[in-house]
């Protein structure tokens, strides 16, 4: 069974708390173990580096310290945190004046970060580290057909963080093939969902988020599945003032891909944190259901 | 007389102190206009905002909202030709416009950067609700009911936790936090 250090992130204590329930029904279901951190903190999120990036490093590394004593690589579901992590964990890594500076704060806390391990996103641990091809095994419901879009978002995809593709990344659409799904072609998968512009530049944001949802359903997309939770809210949250702004008609269920995983390893729809939608789900659930039913 | 560092040296130099990349080798190429996803929101372009910084035009640069309107998406950086971070120069000139108390009227980035930043560091965690007085206001009254709307709705599906969360070692971690940023009342309340 392989493990992970898991950090949750601040959304998925209560406004993304069904990302929570799936990402770990369906580690569960893929025998993977994720050790919460103990007492983890804020990561920082984008709003830190507009006042000071030495104070968002040294917030992620103590979470990255809390994982290393776990001694386990970090595991993060949401896209801020993980871009975060990842990137205190190259700079701690390769900046030995700022890993002193900072293991110097960390004694605070009786911590201390030798930089040791990695950083990943859920997605990847997912697609790369139990793989498509052992996904495919363990579904027990296939999601027959069900037109997904794979919504990137920013975060994941970028910066670079190595010599990965960022123009048209396809392991999401792998890993919902997997699944039985039918992975949406779609221009924008990459594409901004408007992040914190949804408070700070509301008319901006929502220009944006529009556009997203415009394009799935041009495709033909019966749901998005994100891998972020400031993109759920943005785009499920905000959809009925979307509608209202520029009287549009979007009634697109926005799901954790966690939730689509779940179901397909054969979960129950409550235990994956499904009602608790803004935008009903019950399409995408009753499209399984018949198909299951007419199978 | 010894000469000041100019504002493009200034905003130069603050970028190489947070590893991002200089803006010298920008070849102007718009390539950053032409990805950027709130580009028709922005009072200048991206690469117009790179030009006016090497052209030393500090107060003008100030002046413009594109900073502000910067999502940190990261699109510019990854497709730039000079591989220039152009997401940390935005950083760095909101960064700086805050130690200036220097933008644009209306916008509203810089308070809620500020906001955040004391939530997070008074508990340790996120709680939404805390973030919600720097922004509602200034949407007009549709706007402010639209909101009490979705509010309304998060609340009956469980989704807005009621007490803001808090780590158990807050005092270890506030102290932490006055190693790297020497500010008390960045710190926030100790109620």
């Amino acid at each position: 069974m392989k493990a992970f250090a898991y950090f949750p992130g601040c959304s998925l204590e209560k406004m993304a708390l069904s990302y929570h329930q799936s990402a770990l029904e369906s580690a569960r279901r893929l025998d993977l173990e994720f050790r919460e951190l103990d007492d983890w903190n804020c990561c920082g999120t984008t709003a830190y580096f507009a006042i000071d990036q030495l104070l968002s490093n040294t917030l992620s590394a103590r979470n990255l310290a809390l994982a290393e004593k776990l001694e386990l690589d970090m595991v993060a579901p949401c896209a801020g945190c993980y871009k975060n992590a990842y990137f205190t964990n190259v700079y701690l890594k390769h900046d030995a004046d700022l890993a002193e500076h900072i293991n110097e704060a960390l004694k605070e806390d009786d911590l201390h970060y030798s930089g040791t391990i990695q950083v990943y996103h859920l997605l990847e641990v997912f697609a790369n580290d139990v793989g498509v091809e052992e996904i495919k095994k363990r579904v027990a419901q296939s999601l027959n057909g069900l037109k997904v879009a794979p919504y990137y978002g920013c975060q994941i995809v970028r910066p670079r963080k190595d010599h990965e593709e960022v123009e048209d990344p396809r392991y999401f659409e792998d890993l919902l093939s997997a699944t039985g799904a039918t992975p949406v072609n779609y221009q924008l998968k990459t594409r901004c969902c408007g992040g914190s512009l949804l408070i700070t530049s509301r008319k901006a944001a929502f220009s944006m988020a529009r556009n997203l949802l415009q394009n799935a359903v041009d495709n033909g997309a019966q749901v998005i599945a994100t891998a972020c939770p400031m993109c759920q809210v943005n785009l499920e949250c905000y959809q009925q003032q979307i509608n209202q702004e520029f009287g549009a008609k979007f009634n697109m269920p926005i799901l954790y891909f966690t939730q689509l995983l779940g179901l397909a390893l054969g979960a129950a729809p409550k235990e994956l944190g499904f009602g608790s939608e803004l935008v009903s789900a019950a399409s995408v659930l009753s499209q399984i259901q018949k198909k299951e039913a007419g199978k | 007389m010894e000469t000041r560092p100019s504002f493009y040296d200034e905003i130069s130099n603050m970028m190489y102190a947070t590893h991002g990349e200089p803006i010298s080798t920008c070849i102007q190429c718009g390539t950053c206009s032409g990805t950027c996803p709130v580009v028709e929101f922005m009072d200048n372009t991206p690469r117009d905002l790179i030009g006016m910084i090497r052209a030393d035009l500090k107060d003008e640069v100030l002046a413009s909202n594109t900073y502000w309107y910067c999502a940190s998406c990261f699109h510019c950086n990854v497709r730039c030709p000079a591989r220039i971070d152009i997401a940390d120069m935005m950083y760095t000139l909101k960064r700086y416009s805050i130690w200036r108390n220097q933008y644009p009227a209306g916008v509203l980035g810089p308070t809620f950067a500020e906001t955040f930043v004391k939530m997070i560091l008074s508990g340790g965690r996120s709680y939404e609700p805390v973030l919600a007085p720097a922004y509602i206001f200034s949407y007009g009254m549709q706007g402010f009911l639209n909101e009490a709307l979705t509010a309304t709705g998060l609340i009956l599906k469980g989704r807005v936790p009621v007490l803001p969360p808090r780590i158990k070692r807050l005092e270890n971690f506030r102290r932490m936090v006055g190693h790297v940023v020497p500010v008390s009342n960045l710190v926030g309340e100790t109620e």
